[in-house]
């Protein structure tokens, strides 16, 4: 694969702002109360979401975790419709029926966020597996955090990828915690990337704040796949600039830990890089605006939607009205 | 011809793999015949890549049966033992059963979940349980317990056809059992139970190896003359009330009889329902058979002792009648 020009990295850089404005959107509004639940931010962590998804086309498939607006946003869902399920409103992805933790758009191949740690590792190895069965060309990509390796359903996902070399990417996103628990607390195994070897998966830990590395090593991985020699698992080392949900004080850190973080910011540092690189300053700035102010007109067109309306809610549990009716 | 309970799903199996390139077997041992044999001879037919052998990880495969489902595969996975479902279930439960509501209906789960359940011969405390109630509290899901190799046939075909997540529960002591089939029969729907012996006197509502013993004991009652009905519920999610309605507003009488623990079963969700919604119907309170509070025990004695069958079915009966109530006919 070319190397991305400078325009593709302004393009990206263009795509990491969006979602930190969308998921800082995300934040406020969960704050006032407007957004109901409990979203999970993956600020800090953009360039995860944009450097693999930058090798995606539309009919690979996705899957993702509670923290997944990133994710999401990167393989190319609709800002106003992502938002607007955050929201719970009848215009979002799912009509408001899953929310911030069970976002899927099917059409742009984003087959579903789940609530349940590693509980998406098994149903992106299904999505392979059907990929590979009917002899369709697309891979399948999951996103996880290093709190899932803790989860049985991690190991014996990986062993039967392994067994039936299923066209799957794992992508662990190590922050460092599973929710409020660091790594050293939760378990021994420094890098996730250890548990692949012995399953016999190519593997490889990677700075996952470093948008030029992800986008390299997970081009390499989806090359792997494409050859039909999966799967992989690439673990990105990053840092949740926000705690685990909005609202979480965030007791368990220092402030100088969320200070340095700060200093690792993924969007701060391909900035810098693209000025090394003789982009204007000015240039990104007007590139963050233009994000700003998209983000802003799709947060203000969703919560201008209608709600769902409640005589709704009993529709669409099964296919067939004579079920749904049945069902007492 | 007649065929027994294994040979009849294997022939149902055998069918929709030929008719619909889609389905695929997965699941422990099942290219090696399975551990009761239903899939044997299937992976030499219909090909190794269809009929797959899994590791034994249920959480693994049931999440991998239900992302193919999501993709364009029609899986029917075998959870060897229905005690093993419960590793299967945070998927069952978080995953499958929701994907199509959650999805804002983008998202369809066609998939069919075979395993088998209840006591029989010694196979102890965590293979011998039914724990069908579990899933009938789990919107999403559609649980389907055959009674016999015949229906078998028809509501795993069905089920298959379906495109929603069944869970397919079969009887191990029903494996043995023995019928023909009626050529051309056209498949049942799911969700509707059958009236499998008219009778004016008493419901007798049963479902899996139960419907067996209600007919016996249905039998037998017929000698002291009561007559019995006996509805075959089929599908426990959903629950066919407007059969059991029908059938109530004749007899008056409701006996539910499953061999799952009475606590918290299916029989105490058709008590509330039958209790409620047709209050005005009922000469008496709605009586339940089913198994006592105890852990499936070893020896053939102590599961003998345990087991709720015809025996308890015409005794119960026997009470609900009363003999002002014989007097009364």
């Amino acid at each position: 694969m070319a190397a991305p020009t400078l325009d593709d990295w302004k393009r990206m850089y263009h795509a990491l702002s969006r979602i930190r404005l969308f998921e800082g959107q995300v934040q406020r509004l969960a704050g006032s109360g407007e957004i109901p639940g409990f979203p999970h931010l993956s600020t800090g962590q953009e360039a995860v979401a944009v450097g693999v998804c930058a090798h995606l086309a539309k009919e690979d498939l996705l899957f993702t975790s509670h923290r997944g607006h990133g994710h999401v946003l990167a393989k190319g869902s609709d800002l106003e419709a992502t938002f607007a399920e955050i929201l719970g409103r009848e215009s979002g992805l799912c009509r408001g029926r899953g929310g911030s933790m069970h976002l899927v758009d099917a059409a742009n191949g984003v087959l579903g966020a789940t609530g349940v740690v590693a509980g998406n590792l098994a149903l992106a190895a299904g999505a392979a597996w059907a990929a590979q069965a009917q002899g369709r060309p697309n891979i399948t990509v999951v996103f996880f955090g290093d709190g899932a390796t803790g989860a049985g359903a991690f190991h014996e996902t990986l062993n039967l990828a392994a067994l039936w070399k299923l066209p799957v990417l794992f992508v662990c996103e190590n922050n460092g915690y599973a929710e409020f628990t660091s790594r050293e607390e939760h378990s021994n195994v420094n890098h996730v990337s250890t548990f692949a070897v012995p399953y016999g998966i190519a593997t490889q830990t990677i700075d996952g704040n470093d948008l030029p590395t992800v986008h390299a090593a997970a081009g390499e991985a989806v090359a792997i796949l494409r050859n039909g020699a999966g799967p992989y698992l690439l673990e990105c080392m990053t840092f949740r600039m926000a705690g685990h949900y909005v609202g979480d004080s965030q007791q368990y850190r220092s402030k100088e830990e969320l200070a340095a973080i700060k200093e690792k910011c993924p969007i701060e540092r391909l900035k810098r890089l693209l000025v090394e690189r003789g982009v204007e300053v000015a240039e990104l700035d007007a590139i963050g605006e233009r994000a700003r102010l998209e983000v802003q007109h799709a947060v203000e067109r969703a919560r201008a939607a209608p709600r769902p309306d409640p005589k709704s809610v009993l529709e669409g549990v099964y296919r067939s009205p004579s079920l749904n009716g049945m069902a007492g | 011809m007649e065929q027994t309970f294994i040979e009849i799903l294997r022939r149902a199996l055998d069918e929709e793999l030929a008719r619909d390139p889609s389905v695929h077997l997965l699941g422990e041992d099942v290219a090696a015949g399975g551990a009761f044999g239903v899939t044997k001879g299937l992976a030499q037919k219909h090909g190794a890549a269809r009929v797959r052998n899994t590791p034994i990880s249920e959480a693994a495969i049931t999440g991998l049966a239900t992302g193919a489902a999501l993709c364009g595969l029609k899986p029917v996975l075998e959870i060897m033992f229905i005690d093993f479902a419960t590793l299967s279930m945070d998927c069952l439960v978080n995953q499958t059963a929701k994907y199509r509501y959650m999805s804002g209906g983008q998202l369809a789960v066609p998939l069919v979940v075979r395993t088998q359940a209840g006591a029989a011969g010694g196979a102890a405390a965590q293979h011998s349980q039914s724990l069908e109630a579990w899933f009938i509290h789990v919107p999403g899901l559609v649980v389907v317990a055959p009674s016999s190799p015949a229906e078998a046939y028809g509501l795993l075909k069905a089920a298959i056809r379906l495109g929603e997540p069944v869970l397919f529960i079969e009887h191990k002591r029903l494996y043995t059992m023995k019928e023909s089939l009626v050529d051309g029969a056209a498949l049942p729907n799911i969700g509707k139970a059958r009236v499998v012996r008219a009778g004016k006197d008493v419901t007798v509502i049963a479902y899996s190896a139960m419907v067996k013993d209600a007919l016996a004991a249905a039998g037998k009652l017929s000698q002291s003359g009561i007559s019995a009905e006996v509805i075959d519920l089929r599908t426990l999610l959903p629950l066919d009330m407007a059969t059991i309605a029908e059938s109530v507003a004749r007899t008056h009488r409701v006996l539910i009889a499953h061999e799952a623990v009475r606590n918290g079963g299916v029989g105490a969700e058709l008590a509330a329902r039958i209790g409620s919604e047709l209050f005005d119907e009922l000469d008496a309170p709605v009586v339940r058979v089913g198994c006592p509070f105890a852990p499936v025990p070893f020896a053939p004695e102590l599961e003998q002792a345990l087991l709720p069958g015809s025996r308890e079915i015409v005794r119960a009966v026997q009470q609900l009648i009363g003999p002002r109530g014989r007097a009364q006919e």
